[in-house]
């Protein structure tokens, strides 16, 4: 994975940082993330990202539950292996309900689950470059992508002039490898590499 | 922008204290990173030991069969199906309190949800027990699952609630496992990044998957809690619902009768939010989280119970009603006879019930006796033992005396191994507990996080002065221009 370089800067308080966030945005710089302690709302709408698409993926597989157990009920009790039960109907919907219910919740959770960590790229030992390690605890911290254009020094003083309390410079790669956090040196002092 | 969000100011605050995030960090993180205190090497070590008991109870059923357990014509159910009932049922608090209050957008479910739901897959735990070694032959446990198999295929019946048991049960526990854990991975991952023990690192950097809080991975982790959420809603009722279709599709005087979905539900969050309150007022006192988990929290739940007891009431006066109203001999029988006649073998139990379920929670009319501590810790105890009577009655008291007096079973008594096998479950459940408690945070941290500008007391206070300030410069204005 590419290494790049990036300009860090952390904020104290969601407040301020979106404004920050908007201002960078016109200011034409590259945001590569905001990594915060919490959901914070309307935050993706100003870093413009889209909506995402996982409740529709939940509906595929919800109705791909319904089927599977609607046909395959279907198939047992009338072609495979047709059971008399009490002279009942061997095409008994309302009792296949419940199995019915059930394997759609299951298939629709069960896949959200899958296709989330996919999306996000997580996993047990999947490991990635923490810009600041209290974004986990009480920092929210806004990443810009240096590139060819952009001058670090500039973009710096902009984080601060936005009020970004601790500003600094790191080369890391943006995805993800399998790694143990327990191999890191001194992974609660990790800074990244400071540069110039 | 205002630093803090509106919240009406006659909604008490449900994070006390001056907080701000790094300080609710530090407040739950905290007992993970301490050492266990002796209080909870003591529980944990009990608890392992009713663990122990049971599966050597267990283990005797298995060599000599379900006679260990006294079960006989017609008493083919007894301890163990009360049990599984009574174990689903608490289960069901949790996944109210983490996915249909969030749809209600309830800001108190914060403080309590991490627990609850850690209960309710613990629970779920515990239930399955008891219909799996209730089986006898257990190793033939997996043909309940539909595969293809060398004998036919021969399929379980998809037309049986006890088939649909099966898969509500199983859907449920999975369910539940992935809301809870999902929840989790942002909190581990908090823990994680405060780690510096060698361990530490490595379980907490497994355990987060690598969670960044990255803004887009935030935006799909609230979509997905919120669909998983609307899943789990319909889930929960439907599990409950088909447990009480085990008894209800049947033609038992005392289980044929149509009012068991609501009222099963009903009596399962009633009972599942008594074990929430005994387990949290423990929790908040060992593990100093009174900020987090307050007197307001405590009351709320006071009041679920106060209703859904009320409920269950409502419902076990409609079954005696219809039971005289519908005029059959053995309907009226199963009730009259056996349930509410209080000279009958098991009558006492039926009393128990209506005590402990219907008389006792109308206590909680009153404020004071709902933010009394030690009388809701009291009060929760005396609940479950009551919810407990009450899957006793529906289940034992229909059975043992039924249409044919020469088959009555009126010597039932459980046996050592029976309650053996009972304790074993709650040593399973508090080990399960003790060890969450130790290594997970109890409280979810980032929804904290995310109510305290809104909920917080300190914010709160701040917006009080504001909300006065504007009025006062309104009516001001307002005088002005008459």
């Amino acid at each position: 994975m590419a290494v790049k370089k990036f300009v860090v800067g952390s904020f104290d308080d969601e407040a301020v940082l979106f404004p920050a966030v908007k201002k960078t945005r016109s200011a034409g710089y590259k945001i590569h993330d905001v990594y915060t302690p919490m959901p914070i709302h309307g935050l993706d709408k100003a870093l413009g990202l889209r909506e995402t698409s996982l409740h529709t993926a939940g509906f595929i597989y919800g109705i791909t539950g319904t089927t599977t157990a609607l046909s395959g009920i279907g198939w047992i009790f009338n072609a495979d292996w047709p059971l008399n039960y009490g002279g009942k109907s061997h095409f008994d919907l309302p009792a296949w309900i419940p199995i019915t219910f059930e394997l759609t919740v299951l298939f629709s959770a069960v896949g959200m689950v899958l296709t989330f960590c996919y999306l996000c790229q997580m996993a047990p030992f999947v490991r990635k470059h923490h810009f600041n390690l209290r974004s986990t605890d009480d920092k929210f911290v806004m990443v810009i992508e240096c590139t060819a254009k952009t001058n670090e020094t500039e973009a710096q003083a902009f984080l601060k002039s936005v009020g970004a309390a601790d500003i600094n410079v790191q080369n890391a790669e943006t995805g993800w490898w399998l790694g143990r956090y327990d191999k890191d040196k001194t992974p609660f002092e990790h800074k990244g590499t400071a540069l110039v | 922008m205002s630093a803090f969000k509106y919240e009406s100011q006659v909604r008490p605050p449900i994070v006390a204290g001056d907080k701000n995030y790094h300080q609710i960090t530090e407040d739950i993180v905290r007992p993970i990173e301490n050492r266990p205190s002796k209080l909870w090497w003591t529980g944990f070590l009990i608890a392992v030991l009713l663990l122990c008991f049971g599966i050597f109870s267990v283990t005797r059923e298995v060599i000599y069969g379900t006679g260990q357990w006294n079960l006989n014509k017609t008493v083919g159910w007894g301890w163990d199906i009360t049990n599984f009932v009574w174990w689903v049922g608490i289960g069901h608090a949790g996944t109210l309190i983490s996915a249909i209050l969030l749809l209600f957008r309830q800001g108190w479910r914060t403080g309590v949800n991490r627990a609850a739901e850690a209960m309710t897959i613990f629970a779920v735990m515990c239930a399955g027990q008891f219909p799996i070694w209730h089986m006898g032959r257990v190793w033939m446990a997996f043909f309940v699952f539909p595969y293809p198999n060398t004998r036919g295929s021969l399929w379980p019946n998809f037309n049986s609630p006890l088939m649909w048991d099966v898969f509500a049960i199983s859907t449920y526990f999975t369910v539940s496992l992935l809301f809870w854990y999902c929840g989790l991975l942002p909190d581990l991952a908090t823990v994680r990044d405060r780690a510096r023990l060698k361990w530490r690192k490595f379980f907490y950097g497994m355990a987060s998957f690598g969670w960044s809080g990255s803004t887009k991975h935030w935006q799909r982790h609230e979509a997905l809690s919120l669909v998983l959420a609307g899943l789990s809603t319909p889930l929960v009722l439907s599990v409950h619902t088909i447990v009480s279709f085990d008894f209800a599709t049947s033609v038992v005087p005392g289980w044929h009768t149509t009012i068991f979905p609501p009222y099963f539900v009903a009596g399962a969050v009633f009972s599942g939010f008594a074990m929430v309150q005994s387990l949290l007022i423990v929790s908040r006192k060992v593990l100093h989280l009174e900020d987090y988990i307050t007197l307001e929290h405590i009351d709320v739940m006071n009041k679920i119970i106060l209703l859904t007891g009320s409920i269950v009431g409502v419902a076990y006066l409609t079954e005696l009603f219809i039971a005289w109203y519908g005029q059959n001999p053995y309907e009226h029988f199963a009730f009259f006879q056996n349930r509410a006649n209080v000279l009958s073998p098991l009558g006492w139990s039926y009393y128990i019930m209506m005590g402990c379920n219907v008389v006792s929670p109308q206590l909680f009319w009153f404020r004071k006796f709902r933010r009394n501590l030690v009388l809701t810790f009291f009060m929760s105890v005396v609940i479950n033992i009551g919810m407990w009577f009450e899957r006793f009655v529906i289940i034992v008291t229909s059975i043992y005396r039924d249409y044919v007096p020469s088959s009555w079973s009126t010597y039932y008594r459980p046996t050592i191994w029976e309650i053996g096998f009972y304790l074993g479950t709650f040593g399973l459940f508090f080990t399960c507990y003790f060890l969450f408690s130790k290594f997970f945070p109890v409280i979810a941290i980032a929804e904290i996080k995310h109510i305290l500008k809104r909920s917080g007391a300190n914010y709160k206070e701040k917006m009080s002065v504001e909300e006065n300030e504007s009025v006062e410069a309104f009516a001001h204005e307002y005088a002005h221009q008459h």
